[in-house]
């Protein structure tokens, strides 16, 4: 039979290799050779609508992305954006997990509503988003808050209409808060995973010995869930450190000025729009390793976390 | 048997249809997605009817549109035959090689002393003067206003408005006389304001509004030979531009920072606001009664205003180019011959579209052809640009950061503007380095 003849023909290390280099072929062809190409473009001046050929210009791009005062503080205002989105989504996510995490009715049809945000596109959030923050009497969010915001002694401190996008002192506020509210489901579902991981008898026997809550919450919940919830926050560090849509439709490209101007939607403009390749793919290294050396930290912590629990 | 015969036959019916499909000839034209686009696709079945080649009119929605064809043009893709692009893209898509050099081209075989001369510049040369072109002239256009006439002539508003601020309520033919108005009809407790106009942050929004008052104040962007800008651009002229500019956005709606076109349409079409400026091809939204049930007939039109020292307006609009990576490069230059002719500009102006032709352009049927069309035809000698060079892309960057920064107080004018000097001379010194070393 041909089938068996083929199958004699090829040995078990051969078999292996021809269901793995698809795959392979695939991840070189995507990932690891433009991986390797930005990074060989970032030592070079080159622009990639112009028909000039990369010239090698040493470390220059790097020198010039460290050294402009503009992109320092892009990082300020990314770093300001990451420390504010990702503690409110802690807080907020582990709270609705916290509340989840027991037995009443429809609790399944609860969840899945508050998994919703997280299912649906970033662009799509900002642009409905844009309407609620909207500062005219079209702002849903002004709207409800408006009894509240004509009241003597509040009207006086926030001057309504709130400028939710356009007032520089709120717009990152602003940013976080629709981010807050897309991806607090995920830390939400990644903690109530933890949580109802956690063995029952634990709870029972602190119960025997009339363990108050708080001493349930601290020394069982707590560091039982811990490795979880740090897995969590480094997936929301990564990806709020590189957030770009939610900033390029809600503030119109980080503004106003650059008030929300990311290092992602800065590197955008760098790269899409000014095409200036070198330079970019400097930038884009110098945020990779943040994002590493980030990470590195998280998983040191969550180690050392592993081993105490 | 019999079965096999059936597929056999369908077989071949299939590959038949799809060789068909392949010779059938398309050109495939590239544009934003607006009004003007579908008059294109529109008038292009003529074009069709007398050559039978079809032509496909692609149109993508403006936030993307720059990002997509640049992406095409970077991946060398032959999707696009012909490319409408707007004027600022015409250096850096020439010295980048993506339009063919069309120079010998149209002087063989178009009129252009029949094309109205500063379209010719603004959409077709580059370097400006060297009559070296790259593009025909498509849909130009120009920044111009919308005004509620009801208001205006409102026998009530007028006498007030007289009594306030000592002259008759008009559309208003200086940029003094347009804050007058704005101020006089901002009512907030009505829901009420006196302008709408450009301030986002957005692709080129600030800039494009802005721009026609600083030039208006007595400021420029720069020198155009030595490209030098410090002094031109941040000057006592450009000062007070951009302050009168901050100064209108009290008499705006609380949203105004983020206003780009849609925004001002909307403003203007849900009765918002008195006044809106807006590029001339977005207002037959303003005049059609499905879109604007407020104020469809009681909408005036006026050129945007003089300043103290000039009278100049934002051209808008774009030309049309031909990629370099077209594998239809002839049949494009067909298109073009055709789009050119004086009866095909005559229909393109009665579908709405803004020809570049001087006779069509002047003529009385254009003029009445549309509310807003005269409004249109005298902006045409005050039209200037943004820098159409290379850079042009760095140099927009640095205006709408500085500018946004200025008008919503991050910075103060003379702060804003002396941070675009001294990062356009960097952009341009570096730009000349780089020739100099090439």
């Amino acid at each position: 039979m041909q089938h068996n003849r083929f199958s004699r023909g090829m040995s078990d290390y051969q078999i292996k290799m021809a269901f793995i280099m698809p795959t392979m072929i695939l991840l070189i062809l995507m990932n690891i050779f433009p991986l390797l190409w930005s990074l060989y473009l970032s030592f070079h001046d080159y622009n990639a609508n112009m028909p000039k050929a990369p010239k090698y210009i040493g470390a220059k791009n790097y020198i010039d992305v460290l050294t402009d005062p503009d992109i320092w503080g892009y990082f300020r205002t990314t770093a300001y954006f990451v420390i504010l989105a990702v503690t409110a989504q802690f807080l907020i996510g582990f709270g609705l997990a916290l509340l989840l995490n027991r037995t009443f009715p429809a609790k399944g049809v609860v969840t899945t509503l508050l998994l919703l945000p997280m299912m649906l596109s970033p662009v799509v959030v900002a642009l409905f988003w844009r309407f609620i923050l909207a500062s005219d009497d079209g702002g849903l969010l002004n709207y409800l808050l408006s009894p509240l915001l004509n009241l003597p002694g509040i009207r006086a401190i926030f001057d309504p209409p709130i400028e939710w996008t356009t007032d520089p002192k709120i717009a990152m506020i602003s940013v976080v808060i629709v981010d807050t509210w897309m991806w607090s489901p995920f830390m939400m579902l990644i903690a109530l995973a933890g949580l109802s991981a956690i063995p029952k008898y634990l709870y029972e026997a602190a119960d025997v010995d009339r363990a108050s809550a708080w001493f349930k919450f601290r020394w069982i919940t707590l560091p039982l869930v811990s490795p979880l919830l740090l897995i969590a926050l480094l997936f929301r560090t990564m990806d709020a450190f590189k957030m770009f849509d939610i900033v390029y439709v809600l503030t119109r490209e980080g503004g106003p000025g650059t008030v929300t101007e990311t290092v992602s939607m800065n590197l955008y403009r760098l790269a899409f729009r000014n095409f200036d390749t070198g330079k970019a793919c400097a930038m884009a290294y110098i945020l990779l390793i943040i994002i590493v050396a980030l990470s590195n930290i998280y998983v040191k912590y969550l180690n050392r976390v592993k081993g105490e629990t | 048997m019999r079965r096999l015969s059936i597929c056999f036959i369908l077989l071949m019916l299939i590959v038949t249809v799809g060789c068909g499909q392949k010779d059938e000839q398309t050109l495939t034209i590239v544009w934003a997605e607006w009004d003007p686009a579908n008059y294109l696709q529109e008038l292009s079945e003529d074009f069709t009817t007398e050559t039978g080649i079809a032509v496909d009119v692609v149109q993508v929605p403006w936030p993307t549109f720059q990002d997509k064809i640049d992406n095409s043009f970077v991946g060398k893709s032959e999707l696009y035959d012909i490319v409408i692009g707007d004027s600022q893209w015409l250096g850096r898509n020439s010295v980048g090689g993506h339009y063919i050099d069309l120079t010998e081209w149209i002087n063989e075989n178009i009129d252009v002393p029949a094309i109205y001369g500063p379209a010719m510049t603004a959409f077709a040369e580059y370097p400006k003067g060297s009559g070296k072109y790259w593009a025909l002239p498509a849909e130009v256009d120009a920044a111009g206003y919308v005004y509620r006439k009801d208001l205006f002539e409102d026998p009530d508003e007028m006498s007030a408005f007289q009594e306030k601020y000592g002259y008759a309520l008009a559309p208003p033919t200086t940029y003094a006389q347009l804050r007058d108005i704005a101020e006089f009809f901002t009512r907030p407790d009505d829901d009420l304001f006196g302008i709408a106009t450009w301030y986002s942050k957005e692709y080129d929004g600030i800039t494009m509004g802005f721009q026609q008052v600083m030039w208006s104040f007595g400021a420029s962007y720069g020198d155009t030979q030595t490209k030098k800008v410090d002094g031109y651009i941040n000057t006592e002229d450009a000062v007070k531009a951009l302050d009168y500019y901050r100064d209108l956005l009290k008499f705006a709606p609380p949203d105004a920072p983020n206003y780009y076109w849609t925004e001002t349409l909307d403003a203007y079409i849900t009765g918002k606001v008195a006044m809106a400026m807006n590029y001339f091809a977005f207002f037959p939204g303003v005049v059609d009664a499905d879109t604007n049930e407020i104020s469809h007939d009681k909408s005036g039109f006026f050129i945007a205003p003089k300043g103290p020292k000039g009278h100049y307006i934002s051209i808008g609009g774009q030309g049309m180019s031909i990629s370099s990576y077209s594998k239809n490069q002839d049949i494009a230059k067909q298109y073009l011959k055709w789009f050119m002719q004086k009866p095909v500009q005559e229909k393109w102006a009665k579908l709405g579209g803004f020809t570049p032709l001087k006779e069509v352009l002047e003529s009385d049927t254009f003029k009445k052809a549309t509310p807003y069309n005269e409004a249109f035809a005298a902006s045409f000698p005050y039209l200037r640009d943004f820098w159409a060079v290379p850079e042009y892309a760095q140099l927009l960057s640095a205006c709408q950061t500085n500018w946004s920064e200025a008008i919503t107080g991050i910075k103060e004018s003379k702060e804003a503007l002396d941070a675009i000097a001294q990062k356009h001379e960097e952009i341009f010194s570096e730009a000349m380095k780089d020739t100099a070393e090439e």
